[in-house]
């Protein structure tokens, strides 16, 4: 009797976890025409950061089309494990919806599997951030995020006293060596002698420790802290030391008002609002979406009253110029951190160029 | 070189807290997995407290009571129900996940009020601070470090100096012969799971209130598996223990250190030291055989006094 009551209230833990995070279905009851976007998250919509952005765009791409469009969400997918992600797109299948949307790198497979099954080539599958995609019902998006990095290195390269910024970063790979790149050489276009410091924490999600790396790079001097992880750790550990900091995903000017200076941030609804409209006036066709500035994908967000007026100016000439198509990122000669000429004079990186970086470049120290 | 131990220090609290508590857990026979899940319940609801009262005592409380109360889950199911403690444990930091999450779901990006992030600023004790090296490492710390070292001082009088700790000794080591002297073998069970529980809802506590005092989900990040390995580490021991944990603390952000100096050591090797510093110690514990260095003999084992 004990034994099987223990069972029982085993089960009782693990089913009210499941209750707790599980799926959730739309909030507003469908319209038969409706279409249904299942989304697939591999954090949890309310994230502080990666996730979260995301959902916003969700939500306000939601908002926009009014009961036309409806949502189901699956949180927290382990990106490593396609069968996870085909599961759930599945289950969204199932549900009835439409369009697959999946958000993150690791969903890549599980998706060109679906997408290239003729049993779902009515269902159409956009894919965050990776590089497979088909001539029918399979796409991808990410965002020039290079453009805000730069942006923001302008406001460090003006805020510093010491020339040493700080940078937090995930993993040493493309992304975010892009990143590190945009940021330092936006931050040696007004302050030629700055030095970008980056620690590695080998994690996307560790609030204690991003906070540890950031408190490491202030006491090597760093007076600017800057991000390419997940929360919002790096800006504590500024905020306590009375410097300042930049964010990544999220405009936390509220969360950290001492400190915060602004972030690059995403609007996935700029993607979200025309793919759905096209997908519903049956225009639609497979792309590689990349969308920069001028599409208002990417952004900057709005400068905190700490940042000076002049700076602001600055900031606001050169977004105006990247707006306008006048001022490409990566332009020749950029050396690389060893001293190697990595983007000959007179070349301009252009998507696929920027997308096989593997360096670092000149000015930035970093331990790989 | 004081500044990184005092940052070593703040980066081992966490675990201090947990790896005591996951000790006195143990020394009573019973292996809780779920240090995880309490860790993460106790950074929760300590958030939730603070949040609402601004009272670092309330919140401390609601912590402790939080993780208090995963454990008494556990000891309804391993001791009264006896119930496999591998898996209720692990059960038990999955519940923990999701609990923290669903609680804390409007929360995210929530934070701290100032009065309160204020009672946890670093306090520098009179005299003490003063000593040269052991003074800015040690006692130029906030409040709840100097909880951690007070716990560990209460929890070793406690195990080594008091008839009731030897009790709760006896009953891990061999809960038969405990239960024939006349000790509530369950009674001792129920009431130092509960406590080890108590003591990992603080240690999450530290990571929600002190070291980033905003709220996000998971903030644990893996913690608490690191102080059930720390507990063989400190080969049951409290006070070592507290040097255990130090040093783990001290190892996991000694990359990061060594990173922003430019230093060319590889992350990954630095991140194995102290893994391999526990295997090595159970090694060296279990040929050198000696009774101190041991696990409690009745580790895990359910007791039945029908089957004695």
């Amino acid at each position: 009797m004990k034994k099987v009551l223990s069972v029982l209230l085993i089960l009782a833990l693990v089913f009210g976890l499941a209750a707790c995070g599980g799926g959730e279905t739309a909030e507003e009851p469908a319209g038969d025409e409706a279409l249904k976007v299942g989304f697939i998250y591999i954090g949890t919509k309310n994230d502080g950061g990666f996730t979260q952005a995301h959902h916003e765009g969700t939500m306000a791409m939601e908002e926009y089309f009014g009961g036309k469009v409806t949502t189901i969400i699956k949180e927290g997918v382990d990106d490593t494990d396609k069968q996870a992600a085909k599961e759930a797109a599945l289950g969204m299948i199932d549900q009835g919806a439409s369009v697959i949307v999946a958000c993150s790198f690791g969903f890549m497979d599980a998706l060109d599997e679906l997408a290239n099954d003729p049993a779902y080539a009515d269902i159409k599958f956009l894919h965050f951030s990776g590089y497979k995609m088909n001539d029918t019902n399979f796409g991808n998006y990410f965002g020039a995020t290079e453009e805000p990095r730069y942006l923001s290195g302008i406001v460090a390269g003006m805020q510093t006293e010491t020339n040493k910024l700080g940078y937090v970063a995930a993993f040493p790979y493309t992304e975010v060596q892009i990143g590190i790149n945009a940021f330092t050489l936006g931050a040696q276009s007004v302050n030629p002698d700055v030095e970008v410091k980056v620690v590695y924490i080998n994690s996307w999600y560790d609030p204690a420790q991003e906070k540890a790396a950031a408190e490491a790079l202030l006491a090597q001097g760093c007076d600017v802290i800057t991000q390419h992880c997940d929360t919002t750790g790096p800006q504590v550990a500024a905020a306590e030391k009375g410097v300042y900091a930049i964010g990544y995903n999220m405009d936390n000017s509220a969360v950290v008002p001492e400190s915060f200076l602004t972030a690059p941030i995403w609007h996935h609804e700029e993607f979200l609002i025309a793919t759905i409209q096209a997908i519903m006036d049956g225009t639609w066709t497979p792309e590689s979406y990349y969308g920069t500035m001028a599409d208002g994908y990417v952004d900057l967000a709005p400068m905190t009253d700490l940042v000076p007026a002049e700076t602001k100016a600055a900031v606001e000439a050169v977004k105006a110029q990247i707006i306008a198509g006048e001022k490409p990122i990566f332009v020749g000669p950029i050396y690389d951190n060893a001293g190697n000429l990595v983007v000959p004079e007179g070349t301009t990186l252009d998507r696929g160029g920027i997308w096989e970086t593997n360096y670092l470049v000149k000015g930035v120290t970093a331990v790989q | 070189m004081e500044v990184f131990l005092a940052a070593a220090i703040v980066a081992g609290t966490p675990l201090l807290f947990a790896t005591v508590g996951e000790l006195i857990t143990e020394k009573s026979g019973s292996i809780n997995l779920g240090v995880e899940g309490m860790m993460l319940m106790g950074a929760c609801i300590g958030f939730v407290v603070g949040l609402a009262t601004g009272n670092p005592v309330l919140a401390l409380g609601g912590a402790a009571l939080a993780g208090g109360g995963g454990a008494l889950i556990f000891a309804i199911l391993t001791v009264t129900l006896r119930a496999n403690q591998v898996v209720t444990g692990l059960t038990l930091t999955i519940f923990g996940t999701g609990f923290t999450r669903f609680v804390g779901q409007d929360m995210v990006g929530a934070v701290i009020p100032g009065e309160l992030r204020a009672s946890f600023a670093k306090v520098e004790l009179p005299g003490l601070s003063e000593i040269p090296f052991f003074g800015p490492v040690f006692f130029r710390q906030d409040v709840f470090v100097y909880l951690g070292y007070i716990v560990v001082i209460l929890v070793a009088i406690y195990m080594f100096r008091t008839r009731i700790g030897l009790n709760m000794r006896a009953v891990g080591e061999n809960s038969g012969a405990a239960d024939a002297s006349g000790i509530n073998v369950a009674l001792y069970k129920y009431a130092h799971i509960v406590l080890g529980g108590a003591l990992c809802g603080l240690g999450g506590a530290y990571l929600s209130l002190v070291t980033v005092p905003i709220w996000q989900v998971d903030v644990v990040g893996g913690r608490g598996w690191i102080a059930v390995a720390l507990v063989i580490f400190a080969s049951w021991n409290p006070i070592k223990a507290l040097f255990a944990a130090f040093l783990f603390g001290g190892l996991g952000i000694l990359g990061l250190r060594l990173q922003s100096m430019g230093v060319h050591v590889s992350q990954y090797l630095v991140d194995m030291i102290p893994y391999m510093a526990t295997i090595l110690i159970v090694i060296i514990s279990t040929m050198r055989n000696r009774k101190e260095g041991m696990p409690p003999s009745d580790l895990s084992n359910p007791y039945f006094r029908e089957d004695r």
